[in-house]
């Protein structure tokens, strides 16, 4: 590990992707409603370059900004996951946007703020580090939820969003100002060291409050309340984006806190997570059952799956914390995939989002059903598809850490969530078949179809995520 | 073949077929008879590659063969082939039985048919990789991937109530692998590795064999089903098209019985022991509970269904009597089974095609009309009950004798199964096939025509051959199965082994 000082080199990826968001909006500004094409074009590329920038970064760990920065192949893993969620939800919203009469050249930028918001976040080494990545994320968010603005539903999303929001970054700082008052120190690695086997009340206080924040960024229970009526009311691309990419920040940064932060008092830590966990999963899977809106189902389905990620952090291993980096890859590309399919349910120029409207849809646009249908089954966790493994791992870091309860309540939530899975492959498959949908769009249907291959292959070539996810795992040890 | 071994040639050649026919275009009846005929030309050649198989095969010996290893997601989980004397017949049963499931939909097919075939190729390779996979996990991968085709078979070209049954069965058997699932990972804690080979022979301690034991018990009885988790296979059979309930009943049901030879007996001993008579009361329960429920049955499949739990019943009570004539007359049972239960199904689909209704009531007399069809149905009914001469009556027998050395108690109440087996059997051969032809709709129905005589002759000639000359089978199966007997032995004579004896 490299104490970096303040250098610069660590940061490049945030430099570009900061930099080139003030030029864009600059540019978006100066030159209108002509080019706003454009402007998401050149914010495509920007967040492409940095992705690369991320992925070919050969420098090793490092740590900068006096403890605040840390760069780590954790960190690396964890910002590709988020960008690549970030890019493609770009490149599927500008259809639907235009289509919309919404898609003017903020969007792309806020998403580039929260973006970088994020890679902050993931980033974080200190308590003041997360909550400046915490909010530069959350602010663009609150933004582009109500960005339908002439849409009711929009605009009580992104009410309903800021208020809740803001609330949780109040308990998240009142938690943070507690562990630095009983520890001393902002830096995770001070705190940690300071923190060995005796909490007292006070940090103990801090950390559920912090947790508390935390556990409403990634939706989970008892924090999820915002979920279904946000995921329901903003625009479905902003949808997407919300079920991706601020996830995979918020789940990297409670990985980060509680194993570099408080290693030495897991039993605290531990049974929240337990909590959470046990609550996310079985709350997504009842609630699920009697949704009839896509997008809202896929909300309860994010808080289900967020209580299966955190399965893998409730085991506080190496191996559980291996298997959170897989689950977030894998349910990252199934959320993609499911998203891409929502936008393209499109009847005459308009959306709809009912999953009745999928009736027969198998007979109608086969590869379009196949795909989703894959989707659904990786989703409910069936083998050989993708999303079997991710569970596995999970599961079997809790396993290996003895916390059976929690696997078998988890497997037995599997199951109840599988039959909402299987009532979307019912319908496409079983069901007769009603009106065509409008044909796809290319954007649409390429990640469509990325996402179901990718699904469907990983059983046979896991091998790069594999290592790479183990390398990641193991830097935060 | 390609790198890879002959296993692995099984099980990727369907998919090489289901792949072809999905690159065929059109929808004309003309691409629809090529489809019909890849699919069949897929499953004979597969057929004859596992007869290839069979001949490298060395029934001498009880270690695994025609082994193939490669590494697949390190860290102890490996893509890991072979067979040994209990898997090779069921592969061979599979690879036999599909051929007929291709030729029993060629006609009763009519809408997706490029799907429906490619769903049972993809479910062919599927089984087959259920029966050569030598590693737990790959195994359960193949295990729990099978549901998806056959999820899709019952709900897409199933019966009125098909979205229900194919629901159930979904649900039912995700519920007791998942649990079975949860056993594996903490096998792979213990062992440090998902490979079987290296799993039977490691130690586990016996309080967490009994838990072990019991969620593997959870995944393979629901499989089989055992009494009282079998009320999802009465549903599933009679949704199912014909072909989906000759697999469902031919294949996918030995899948638990499998499941237990391969996995709860060598790998749990004590706790086998331990559960012997929790397994005998469930079994004799399901030997005459089915049965007599089988007996007010009005629909055909179900009845056949209700017969299929009563059978399992027998076979369960074969392999935890743990000696050699138990569990060889329990392989050979289940592949009696697989060939007279599915020969059951397509007999009843014969009919189905002619008349579209599966209700008792609605035969009667068809001896008049279809000599030929009251021949064969009374070949397999005869073999359903376990006539001397026919093959069903050498697995119960001996899974009987076994019985009878081990607890006598359990062996009466299953012979009491046999009687009401030969009741409800023939009860439903005299309504359909015997009698006046009195129903005016029956006055036109046609007999048995070529492709259902070349799909029900081998069957037949199999039910009878294995009747008079079981020797086959039970020498390819001897010393496997003695090497699983020796495993489950106990080591001393232990107060568990003395509780499994009474």
């Amino acid at each position: 590990m490299v104490i970096a000082g303040f250098s610069l080199a660590p940061v490049l990826p945030e430099f570009i992707l900061a930099v080139g968001a003030l030029l864009l909006l600059l540019f978006g500004a100066v030159a209108g409603e002509r080019l706003t094409k454009v402007v998401y074009e050149i914010a495509i590329v920007i967040l492409g370059v940095v992705l690369l920038t991320v992925i070919f970064d050969k420098r090793g760990e490092s740590i900068s900004f006096d403890g605040a920065f840390v760069d780590d192949p954790f960190s690396h893993f964890m910002k590709v996951l988020a960008l690549i969620g970030s890019i493609a939800t770009l490149i599927m919203s500008i259809p639907f946007l235009r289509q919309q009469g919404i898609n003017k050249f903020e969007f792309p930028i806020l998403v580039m703020l929260s973006t970088l918001g994020m890679m902050t976040l993931i980033s974080a080494g200190n308590l003041i580090a997360l909550y400046l990545g915490f909010e530069l994320m959350s602010l663009a968010l609150y933004v582009i939820a109500a960005f339908h603005r002439d849409d009711g539903r929009a605009s009580e999303a992104g009410l309903k969003y800021f208020v809740l929001g803001a609330l949780s970054s109040g308990l998240l700082l009142y938690g943070a100002s507690l562990i630095y008052g009983f520890t001393g120190s902002v830096n995770f690695a001070v705190i940690g060291t300071a923190l060995q086997g005796n909490a007292g009340i006070g940090v103990v206080f801090g950390l559920v409050f912090l947790s508390a924040g935390l556990a409403f960024k990634m939706s989970a229970v008892p924090f999820h309340m915002w979920t279904p009526d946000v995921y329901e009311g903003a625009p479905t691309p902003v949808t997407a984006f919300f079920a991706t990419a601020p996830k995979m920040a918020a789940v990297a940064i409670t990985v980060r806190v509680v194993i570099t932060a408080f290693p030495g008092i897991v039993a605290q830590w531990q049974q929240i997570i337990i909590f959470i966990s046990i609550a996310s999963m079985l709350l997504g899977s009842f609630a699920a059952i009697g949704q009839t809106n896509f997008k809202r189902l896929m909300a309860y389905s994010a808080i289900g799956n967020m209580g299966f990620a955190l399965v893998g952090l409730a085991a506080g291993t190496e191996a559980g914390v291996f298997g959170v980096l897989i689950y977030m890859l894998i349910y990252l590309v199934m959320t993609l995939g499911t998203f891409a399919a929502i936008l393209a349910m499109k009847r005459k120029g308009l959306n709809v989002e009912t999953i009745s409207d999928l009736a027969g849809l198998s007979r109608h646009n086969g590869p379009m059903a196949f795909f989703l249908a894959m989707i659904m089954f990786s989703l409910a966790g069936i083998p050989p598809l993708a999303g079997f493994w991710s569970k596995f791992y999970v599961f079997q870091a809790a396993i290996q850490a003895n916390l059976f309860a929690l696997s078998v309540i988890g497997v037995l939530s599997s199951v109840v969530a599988a039959f909402y899975y299987l009532r979307i492959v019912k319908l496409m498959y079983f069901d007769e078949p009603v009106e065509a949908f409008d044909p796809m769009s290319p954007a649409v249907n390429v990640v469509l179809s990325l996402a179901g291959v990718f699904v469907l292959l990983f059983t046979i070539w896991p091998g790069p995520f594999k290592d790479a996810a183990t390398v990641a795992a193991h830097s935060l040890f | 073949m390609f790198g890879f071994g002959i296993l692995s040639g099984l099980i990727i050649l369907p998919l090489v077929g289901a792949a072809f026919i999905l690159v065929l275009r059109g929808e004309d009846e003309s691409t629809l008879q090529n489809a019909r005929w890849a699919a069949l030309m897929t499953t004979v050649v597969v057929f004859l590659l596992s007869l290839v198989a069979w001949g490298r095969f060395d029934t001498s010996t009880s270690a695994f063969q025609l082994i193939e290893s490669k590494a697949w997601f390190g860290s102890g989980i490996g893509y890991k082939l072979g067979v040994d004397g209990i898997s090779m017949p069921f592969v061979l049963l599979t690879t036999f039985l599909m051929p007929f499931c291709i030729l029993a939909s060629w006609s009763s097919i009519q809408v997706r048919v490029k799907e429906y075939f490619v769903a049972f190729l993809v479910l062919e390779s599927l089984m087959i990789g259920v029966f050569s996979a030598l590693d737990l996990v790959l195994f359960y991968l193949f295990f729990e991937g099978g549901l998806i085709p056959m999820f899709l078979i019952i709900g897409i070209w199933g019966g009125k109530r098909r979205i229900y049954a194919s629901l159930k069965f979904f649900l039912y058997t995700l519920l007791g692998s998942l649990l079975m699932l949860l056993a594996i990972m903490k096998m792979y804690g213990v062992a440090g590795t998902t490979d079987i080979t290296v799993l039977l022979h490691t130690p586990f301690a016996r309080s967490m064999q009994i838990w072990l034991w019991l969620a593997f018990f959870a995944s393979f009885a629901v499989k089989m089903p055992m009494w009282p988790v079998h009320t999802w296979l009465p549903d599933a059979h009679v949704e199912a098209p014909t072909a989906g309930s000759v697999i469902l009943a031919g294949i996918l049901l030995k899948m638990g019985g499998y499941g237990f030879l391969r996995f709860s007996l060598p790998m749990f001993p004590e706790a086998s022991h331990y559960f012997a008579p929790l397994v005998f009361a469930l079994s004799v329960i399901a030997i005459v509970y089915t049965s007599l429920v089988a007996l007010v049955q009005e629909d055909m499949k179900k009845l056949i269904a209700y017969s299929s739990v009563a059978h399992m019943g027998f076979v369960t009570m074969g392999i935890f009597t743990m000696t050699t004539q138990g569990v060889q007359g329990a392989v050979f049972l289940m592949i009696s089974h697989g060939i007279v239960s599915g020969a059951l199904f397509l007999c009843v689909g014969v009919i189905y095609d002619r008349m579209h209704t599966r209700e008792i009531s609605a035969y009667g007399g068809l001896v008049n009309r279809m000599p030929r069809y009251a021949v064969a149905f009374m070949v397999f009914t005869m073999a359903n009950i376990g006539l001397p001469g026919t093959s069903g009556f050498v697995g119960e027998f001996l899974t009987m004798l076994a019985a009878f050395q081990v607890n006598t108690w359990v062996a009466l109440i299953a012979t009491l199964g046999t009687i009401l087996a030969a009741a409800y059997a023939l009860f439903l051969y005299r309504r359909v096939v015997f009698g006046a032809l009195e129903k005016a709709s029956l006055k036109t129905i046609m007999d048995l025509n070529a492709r259902e005589i070349v799909t029900l002759a081998p069957l037949i000639a199999l039910t009878l051959y294995y009747g008079v000359h079981p020797g086959p089978v039970l020498n390819a199966s001897q010393a496997t199965v003695d090497g699983v007997v020796k495993a489950v032995s106990l080591p001393a004579p232990t107060h568990t082994a003395n509780l499994a004896g009474q």
